[in-house]
């Protein structure tokens, strides 16, 4: 049986399953805003303690590797493979870079006690409790997604690599930057949530 | 396209592969062999759900311990709950008959994904496995029912991590069903298919893949924050620490009740397959089944509450909750009488798949209209959580999408297996089940309204003399089913060869052989009519 290929086809399906990804999101904004509005107070005074620019530096580095991904798409077009790996490899550096800042983040509010279950965060009443399990729940499945996206692109990158991905066959490199592009979004949300509006 | 052409390709059963033996089902990336590997898969699951309704039916032929005690039997209706509802009835028609005719009744030759396909079950059968899991370790079983209601999935000392997990995993692998659908029917339709000339069942499934795909998510992350309440003490849905519980519900049935959609569409659009070729008429109000199937999906989403109206929602939550349940009813009112205009004045070919769409019908009316009793906030408030709702869901769920299953199953069975099953076992069969599923259940109605309990092992004496009836026909239901089952398989053997169109049908599955080939279609069809052209 020969392969059928249909690229319409594998992005249309990588769309839909970009909107299942919106919505699993989507049903933890819908408890974040429910929390937030009972605990107007305490997400206020909570959301201070979150360091601003650690969480600005992170937003900069996920816009820079969405940017980066893009354009690697574009150099694979233009059958330029180097600039193309190199772009891609700059993106999981930046991805990674990511992580790090996050480990940093979560390590310094784990150092200080506060982490689910934890005697000091269950003092300080309900809505930090709220505040803190949707910051770490939310963050940690942001981040889950960073780590699966950086897998997949490495095995895109090993594609290119053997050149099973080319200028006229590239829809998997597309695909792949349609998920970082999401990534990438949901972060853009979740930045302004923890972090900004207080 | 001639009926009769030759079998000069083999067909998928025969088709000799990469993979030897039960390899070359596994690893299998044909849309016919997945649905059969879906088929065993969902027919074992249902034997044993099926089984532990019949333990549980015993327990309840007396008050009092008859076979069980209180722990046994709630861990008996969770596993009966979960194995049925996200194991059985939600994958049942799609991943089945939907990925077995849905390519061939719009004229293609696989699914849009067939590796992602293959994956699916993949992940079905981790899904069920991790269920199973859950049962045997750990120090008690899961105890929750299948609805996993917080605070209580996070308190108990059963053993929930592995169930909710392999409850989420199921959803996964439902959602990237509805992926690989949606995606074949946008892109893959036959020549000359324009979405007018979809055939029905098609149609149901395009409905039932959105909500596939736009529901189950919200109840994968539910899920998950359950699987988290459960390892770090979060509090999401903890009122000791400032959590709702009653979010939980919201959530959960956010998803679940557009479930009971993903499980009836399905099982409408195989009955809109069956009536029109045995009545040899075309479907009557065409436009308006292909309208009633979106608005069912569509108004679907809008109605969970009432699964919660004793769950203390604001007074205008209630009302319009209430209304919306009412109307979702129009559009399968819509589809029944539709159904049965298309017999008037037809001549109709009275065939086993026929008397179960009958069946479906007769129940899914009393399923359909005991569901509006529960609908109307004052009866609901002195109905909820009795046998009444066990009764209208079972009406709506083993009623409804089960017959509709078996209906489907006889329908296609000469296509799927090339084989002809004994008709007279076959009407046996459905006489004794359907008797059996009448007395099994319709006491429940009346139990409830006098006010029992679900989700009890024990009663008062007063539901003594309706139990025990109850119960007799749980046996009469379990024979009927395995004269059905194994009328079937012993036809596998027996039976005699099928001819490309045995009923007659005028879609695209009857212009190819039974069973059949790897290829589905010699050359690609090229569609000018409507589904359904008789005469």
């Amino acid at each position: 049986m020969e392969e059928h290929r249909d690229d319409l086809a594998s992005k249309t399906g990588m769309w839909l399953f970009l909107f299942t990804e919106m919505l699993l999101f989507g049903g933890l904004f819908i408890v974040y805003s429910v929390y937030r509005y009972i605990n107007a107070d305490a997400f206020h005074l909570a959301a201070h303690e979150l360091s601003v620019p650690i969480g600005t530096i992170n937003t900069i580095i996920l816009l820079i590797s969405s940017a980066t991904i893009a354009m690697s798409i574009t150099a694979i077009q233009k059958e330029n493979k180097k600039l193309s790996l190199l772009l891609l490899t700059i993106t999981v550096l930046l991805g990674l870079t990511f992580l790090v800042n996050k480990y940093f983040e979560w390590g310094h509010h784990i150092k200080e006690g506060i982490y689910p279950g934890s005697s000091a965060l269950s003092l300080r009443g309900h809505g930090d409790v709220l505040f803190y399990g949707l910051y770490y729940f939310m963050t940690g499945l942001h981040a889950l997604h960073i780590i699966i996206g950086l897998i997949f692109i490495g095995f895109i990158a090993r594609m290119i690599i053997h050149d099973k991905i080319t200028s006229d066959n590239h829809v998997l490199l597309e695909n792949s930057g349609l998920y970082w592009h999401l990534v990438d979004l949901i972060w853009i949300f979740l930045f302004p949530l923890f972090y900004l509006i207080t | 396209m001639s009926v009769t052409a030759g079998m000069t390709e083999p067909s998928y059963l025969e088709f000799k592969g990469k993979y030897k033996g039960i390899f070359s089902w596994i690893f299998s990336t044909d849309h016919k062999r997945i649905a059969l590997l879906y088929l065993f898969s969902i027919l074992s699951l249902f034997a044993i759900g099926a089984t532990l309704g019949l333990l549980m039916k015993f327990e309840l032929i007396a008050p009092g311990k008859t076979i069980m005690d209180a722990k046994a039997y709630n861990a008996f209706f969770t596993l009966h709950g979960i194995i049925m509802i996200f194991a059985v009835v939600i994958p049942g028609l799609p991943a089945v008959f939907g990925n077995f005719m849905l390519p061939i009744l719009i004229g293609a030759k696989d699914v849009a994904f067939p590796r992602l396909n293959l994956f699916s079950w993949y992940l079905y059968v981790a899904g069920v496995l991790l269920v199973v899991i859950a049962q045997f370790t750990g120090d008690q079983a899961p105890d929750t029912g299948w609805t996993f209601y917080a605070p209580y999935s996070f308190r108990t000392a059963g053993n929930m991590l592995p169930a909710v997990f392999g409850a989420f995993v199921l959803g996964f692998s439902s959602i990237l069903t509805g992926l690989n659908f949606l995606v074949t029917i946008h892109r893959m339709r036959a020549p000359g298919m324009t979405w007018l000339k979809m055939p029905l069942f098609p149609w149901t499934l395009y409905a039932t893949a959105w909500i596939q795909l736009l529901a189950t998510p919200i109840v994968g992350i539910t899920l998950l924050m359950i699987v988290a309440e459960r390892l770090f003490n979060i509090g999401f849905f903890d009122p000791t620490l400032g959590g709702d519980p009653v979010l939980y519900q919201h959530l959960f049935w956010t998803y679940s009740h557009p479930a009971v959609y993903i499980m009836i569409l399905p099982a409408m659009g195989a009955i809109s397959e069956i009536i029109p070729t045995f009545a040899r008429k075309i479907i009557f109000g065409y436009k308006f089944m292909v309208a009633s199937s979106l608005l069912i999906a569509f108004v679907g989403y809008f109605v969970w509450g009432h699964h919660m109206f004793t769950a203390n929602m604001s007074g205008q939550a209630l009302y319009v909750f209430s209304l919306l349940t009412f109307l979702v009813a129009i559009p399968s009112a819509i589809k029944v009488f539709n159904w049965i205009s298309t017999m008037y004045k037809a001549s109709i070919d009275l065939q086993t798949p026929f008397f179960w769409a009958m069946a479906f019908i007769l129940v899914f009316m009393i399923g359909g209209f005991s569901g509006l009793i529960l609908g109307s906030l004052a009866a609901d408030v002195h109905l909820h959580d009795t046998h009444f709702v066990v009764a209208h869901f079972h009406f709506i769920v083993f009623g409804g999408t089960g017959f509709s299953f078996f209906a489907a199953m006889h329908h296609w069975y000469p296509k799927i297996t090339g084989k002809m099953y004994d008709t007279a076992w076959a009407n046996t069969g459905l006489t004794v089940l359907f008797i059996g599923f009448i007395t099994l259940y319709l006491p429940m109605f009346y139990m409830g309204v006098k006010g029992m309990p679900r989700r009890y092992f024990d009663y008062d004496e007063v539901f003594h003399a309706s139990n025990i009836i109850s119960s007799m026909g749980s046996w009469v239901l379990y024979a009927g089913l395995l004269i059905t089952v194994i009328n079937l398989f012993i036809s596998l053997k027996r039976g005699k060869q099928a001819p490309a169109n045995p009923w007659g049908g005028s879609t695209l599955e009857w212009t190819i052989p039974s069973p059949p080939p790897v290829e589905n279609f010699e050359e690609t069809p090229i569609i000018t009519k409507g589904p359904y052209s008789y005469n």
